[in-house]
């Protein structure tokens, strides 16, 4: 039996100012205890504004979301017991070391002194930042202050942790440590969501996802399930220099059976076939007509996933 | 609830509180941790709001009246009452707002700026209200620390000694209390309304003219005998009480208004202003 942990129900999100924006437009998300799920999308989709609700650091304009089976509009305080927040800048309490950033943060939390100090102790040696203990936040790297982040995130052992871009602005080995430490929080029972732009992030740690876009979900399941689903596909996007007379190639292309779809774009061809076997030299064939300059094949990921159903590329 | 406290599993140190005792402890964590802050930085804390008055009472109770009768307010306004007398009050009325200011106003506007380190802090299993409560009661005890502070300076310094006599402690205490409040309320409606780029401004275009509109170098009662029409505009002025309100209390032998107005015009003041200040507080952390 799952509990659920999280049940987001019909959310939507609109800021009224000079510009009416609609963050969230009806989101439904329910994640059980002990998984981690992510929540992928280009920038400005509502990831954020999302979490922000669930958070309690704003407020919907409709829906309910429950965090333990507590409204977190209705009892925000209580309901932060259960949370645990990395956000997705540095917020460190820049006026207290690391080991007191733990140790008072546990204190919020009501812990004793006793036992804030036993926890902070456990989880600077959990996250290897004993050395640093004494340092303060400012004088840490972007990679390090995350770590003491994501310790300080879960040192009230939160329900559910929510991880607002945990990889934005850290170098490829910090994001390896990040997502390790991820990975061993799912040991620890803590349910995580995390929002992402990263395609490989999404993939590798999510036991299931939501790709969101314009505040909606445009689809949930597993990184398998849904490449299963929607983007078995392999994409072959052509850059030629005339565009001239490529209707008849492009209508060729088509009625290919081993192509789902072909079409002309703005600056050449885009090519989205089920299997790429045999067909990448009638393809490059058929184009160095038109000038080919450029070629790019992106193998079935999510990545095709998120194309298929957005119909745009993530990294604008 | 129940089947949230299961979810947390075993191993739990979370001592199992509701209501009100978890606030409790929240609020405590949070005023541990800004003594923990004050206490590293004690003694820069002490030359922030112990030098102002130090250097006026210096010289305008040490220095000018030892150059005989170059100081133009020796005598004259409080009917015989040397000046020191007269800013004992006043002074302590001065620590007291520069020091909520300090500690509210300045901190919150970096927290709510570039470290947006406000963000944590609302994280604690506390109501809003209740962080942005915890800021002001913790610099209402430092106001009290600055206000106590200038007491042994007026004491020592000023060549003419300061005639102080507290009648009644209760009311002092009181008078304190309610000053202290109110100015971190006051922080905290610059902290969470001025736009942090601006805070040095602040302290020219209001912090400065109300102190020196505060009834601090002068009492009320000797406006409203020489310039009615200014006693009058100063009301709105909450400065105004406190320095009052710590005249009566500390120094009654000057003339200084009733009591009883100053408690509720302290209340008034820091009810509105706390009112104030805490929209402007719920406004810049929820979205």
């Amino acid at each position: 039996m799952n509990p659920l942990i999280v049940e987001i129900e019909a959310l939507t999100k609109i800021y009224e100012s000079k510009l009416r924006v609609v963050a969230v437009n009806g989101i439904d998300l329910e994640l059980k205890q002990g998984e981690i799920f992510g929540l992928l999308g280009p920038n400005g989709a509502g990831k954020t504004t999302t979490i922000s609700i669930a958070t309690t650091r704003a407020l919907p304009t409709s829906g309910r979301v429950c965090i333990a089976g507590i409204d977190v509009v209705k009892h925000p305080a209580h309901a932060r017991r259960h949370i645990g927040v990395v956000p997705q800048f540095n917020t460190l309490d820049r006026s207290l070391s690391v080991y007191e950033n733990l140790y008072f943060h546990c204190r919020y939390f009501g812990f004793s002194h006793a036992q804030a100090k036993a926890r902070a102790l456990e989880l600077l040696a959990q996250f290897l930042l004993t050395e640093r203990k004494d340092v303060y936040p400012a004088q840490l790297s972007g990679g390090l202050a995350q770590r003491v982040q994501i310790a300080r995130a879960i040192a009230h052992r939160p329900t559910v942790l929510f991880l607002d871009e945990p990889s934005a602005g850290l170098d490829p080995q910090s994001r390896m440590a990040m997502w390790s430490a991820v990975e061993g929080l799912r040991k620890e029972g803590i349910t995580v969501l995390l929002t992402t732009h990263y395609m490989e992030e999404a993939d590798s740690l999510s036991d299931r996802l939501a790709i969101i876009d314009y505040g909606k979900v445009l689809a949930l399941g597993s990184p398998d399930e849904l490449k299963a689903t929607y983007g078995a596909h392999t994409f072959f996007d052509l850059k030629l220099k005339s565009l001239y007379g490529l209707e008849p190639v492009v209508a060729t292309l088509k009625a290919r059976p081993d192509v789902t779809s072909a079409e002309a774009t703005a600056d050449g061809l885009r090519v989205i076939a089920a299997s790429s076997d045999g067909l990448l030299p009638d393809i490059v064939q058929a184009a160095s007509r038109f000038g080919l300059r450029d070629l790019k094949i992106t193998e079935p990921s999510l990545e095709t996933v998120f194309i298929q159903l957005t119909g745009r590329d993530l990294r604008e | 609830m129940n089947s949230s406290t299961e979810i947390r599993g075993q191993g739990s140190e979370i001592r199992d509180l509701y209501g009100p005792a978890i606030f409790f402890q929240a609020f405590l964590g949070l005023f541990l941790r800004d003594l923990r802050v004050l206490t590293r930085e004690f003694l820069p804390f002490l030359l922030r709001v112990g030098m102002q008055p130090l250097l006026f009472l210096f010289v305008f109770t040490f220095i000018l009246p030892r150059m005989g009768g170059a100081n133009p307010m020796a005598g004259g306004i409080g009917g015989g009452v040397d000046f020191g007398t007269i800013i004992l009050p006043g002074l302590m009325a001065v620590a007291i707002m520069f020091s909520g200011i300090a500690a509210v106003a300045l901190p919150l506007s970096a927290e709510f700026g570039i470290t947006r380190e406000i963000d944590d802090r609302v994280m604690c299993p506390l109501p809003l209200w209740a962080v942005a409560l915890e800021k002001v009661c913790f610099s209402a005890m430092q106001s009290i620390i600055a206000a106590l502070l200038v007491i042994p300076m007026a004491y020592y310094i000023p060549a003419v000694p300061v005639r102080a006599h507290v009648d009644n402690w209760f009311l002092l205490a009181l008078v304190l209390v309610l000053a202290s409040l109110l100015a971190g309320s006051l922080g905290l409606v610059i902290g969470s309304t001025v736009n942090p780029k601006q805070i040095g401004l602040v302290f020219s275009i209001l912090v400065v003219p109300i102190t020196f509109l505060g009834c601090v170098y002068y009492p009320w009662a000797g406006l409203v005998k020489h310039i009615p029409w200014l006693s009058v505009a100063v009301l709105f002025n909450p400065i105004v009480y406190m320095s009052e309100g710590l005249r009566a209390s500390v120094t009654p032998s000057v003339e200084h208004m009733h009591w009883a107005a100053i408690l509720v015009a302290l209340v008034f003041f820091t009810c509105a202003l706390g009112s104030w200040g805490l929209r402007g507080f719920l406004g810049r952390v929820q979205s």
